[in-house]
């Protein structure tokens, strides 16, 4: 039944969307809150269409920073993560410095990178980059290392190599692992984009917000926040549908014919 | 090539500090099918491991000859309790599971995988998910990749256990027939299992523990249900089984 499907995938959202509005429209209006504290959800879409021109090249930047930040560090995390599992002296060595450096607060970090990268894009992919590689680093490596032992006895009776042993059994295998904390990385890169984008920028949806905000155009701060929060949604669900393609065998079990 | 047969000269096994077998000695004769009985924690699976030059945890020492001297390695076959089928590839790929994980399989791999499973019984599921598969299935799909390997030497540790009874007896037909005239070497705790598929059935007991060597019905294997040397044989397989927990 095609119907309840795009009911499922389009509607329940949209209806949720409206509902929030429509909540949103009923505190205003019970509460009187100021229009230049929280302006109307009309005025927000107003904002929207009215500034389309200035959101689109503001939002093009972020999206730059957002996705380069994500590439780079799911590439980096996985490249750790192979590199833990298969070296064990680097285990014995970056393995405590990685739990460590989470105990430094990221957007204490912002500054510094400014200071060595400029207001350019560098930061900010940067500290998208940093954001989300201890979360693919570390789900990553636990995958790997948590092969069933049953699988690592095929290997070596097939008389694998270390190196075929990794990429073609233990990587698999950690792919469910490695799945969560992609979709980590996925909601918490634009963060690090905005963190950045904060600290110190002349472009971007957190430059743009920063700005409306000193000049009271509460509206269009808001409007940046509606594009940034949809690019976050796109990204998780993109993320998803990749990791779909990525592993058929996981596939939804609700549909009937398979 | 003929199949080798193995000799043990020298097996020892300590766990922790104490020695579950030392200089324990065995000969497992070419394209014969010897299973090993013992109780639990008898080290019968770890002995078994070790002839596979498997992982271990426990402190472990092995001499191992091959009756043609040549080296088993690349000989042999792996087959354990659990299926071990993964996941991330459809049946048809398990069974040329070796062949993916080496590098990529070949049309010919790919014949050959669908010529096993249809051996099994199987050929219909060649594009199906293993997790669509019941367990006496994918218990078939495991035997079908253990013979992908072609190796002379099939080494299987309680292969049949997680299975049904029914299934089990299936299995055994379909495995006593497909394995034939190779050397295998079956570890299982089922005496039934034992006296129906092995030439020769051996019991690790005592402790530390020797091999001692148990008489099997007459009769070409698979034996059925209804060998009449069966129930006597079982009879006495299971006394000595219980025997060694009173010793």
């Amino acid at each position: 039944m095609p119907d309840r499907a795009l009911w499922r995938r389009l509607g329940r959202p949209l209806l949720a969307l409206a509902t929030l509005a429509a909540i949103w429209q009923l505190v205003l209006t019970l509460t009187g809150v100021p229009r230049y504290i929280l302006p109307s959800p009309a005025a927000v879409a107003n904002a929207l269409f009215e500034h389309r021109g200035l959101l689109a090249h503001h939002a093009a930047i972020t999206a730059i920073e957002i996705v380069a930040g994500l590439i780079g560090g799911i590439l980096l995390g996985l490249t750790t993560a192979l590199a833990l599992a298969r070296f064990r002296a680097l285990r014995r060595t970056l393995l405590p410095l990685l739990l460590i450096s989470q105990a430094i607060p990221l957007f204490a970090l912002a500054p510094i990178l400014m200071l060595w990268l400029g207001y350019g894009l560098g930061p900010k992919i940067l500290m998208a980059m940093v954001i989300i590689y201890f979360p693919v680093a570390s789900t990553g490596y636990d995958g790997l290392r948590q092969t069933p032992q049953g699988w690592l006895d095929l290997a070596r009776t097939f008389g694998l190599s270390r190196r075929q042993q990794l990429l073609k059994v233990q990587l698999p295998a950690a792919l469910p692992a490695l799945a969560s904390g992609l979709r980590m990385a996925a909601s918490a890169a634009p963060i690090g984009a905005v963190i950045g984008e904060w600290v110190g920028a002349s472009q971007g949806l957190g430059y743009l917000m920063l700005n409306a905000n000193a000049r009271l155009q509460i509206d269009l701060m808001f409007a940046a926040l509606v594009v940034l929060v949809t690019f976050a949604v796109l990204l998780y669900f993109g993320v998803d549908a990749a990791l779909r393609v990525a592993m058929p065998w996981q596939r939804d079990r609700t549909t009937p014919d398979q | 090539m003929p199949p080798p047969g193995l000799i043990v000269r020298d097996a020892s096994l300590t766990f922790g500090d104490r020695p579950l077998f030392q200089a324990l000695q065995a000969r497992f004769d070419a394209g014969s099918w010897t299973c090993l009985l013992g109780r639990s924690g008898s080290g019968k699976s770890s002995l078994l491991r070790m002839i596979a030059s498997l992982r271990l945890p426990d402190n472990h020492h092995l001499v191992l000859d091959t009756s043609d001297g040549a080296p088993l390695r690349g000989r042999l076959a792996w087959m354990a309790q659990q299926d071990l089928l993964v996941p991330w590839h459809r049946v048809i790929g398990n069974v040329m599971l070796s062949a993916h994980w080496r590098g990529r399989p070949t049309a010919r791999d790919r014949q050959r995988a669908e010529r096993l499973l249809a051996q099994v019984g199987l050929v219909d599921k060649a594009s199906h998910w293993p997790d669509e598969l019941s367990g006496g299935q994918r218990q078939r799909v495991a035997l079908a990749r253990t013979l992908f390997e072609d190796a002379s030497v099939v080494l299987m540790d309680e292969p049949f256990s997680a299975v049904d009874a029914i299934t089990r007896l299936e299995l055994h037909d379909l495995a006593s027939r497909l394995l034939d005239g190779r050397t295998v070497i079956m570890v299982t705790h089922d005496p039934l299992e034992a006296l129906r598929l092995a030439d020769r059935i051996l019991i690790l007991q005592g402790e530390p523990a020797r091999l001692v060597s148990m008489p099997v019905p007459e009769g070409p294997r698979p034996r059925p249900l209804d060998n009449s040397e069966l129930p006597q044989r079982q009879a006495q397989l299971v006394a000595e089984l219980r025997e060694e927990a009173h010793a």
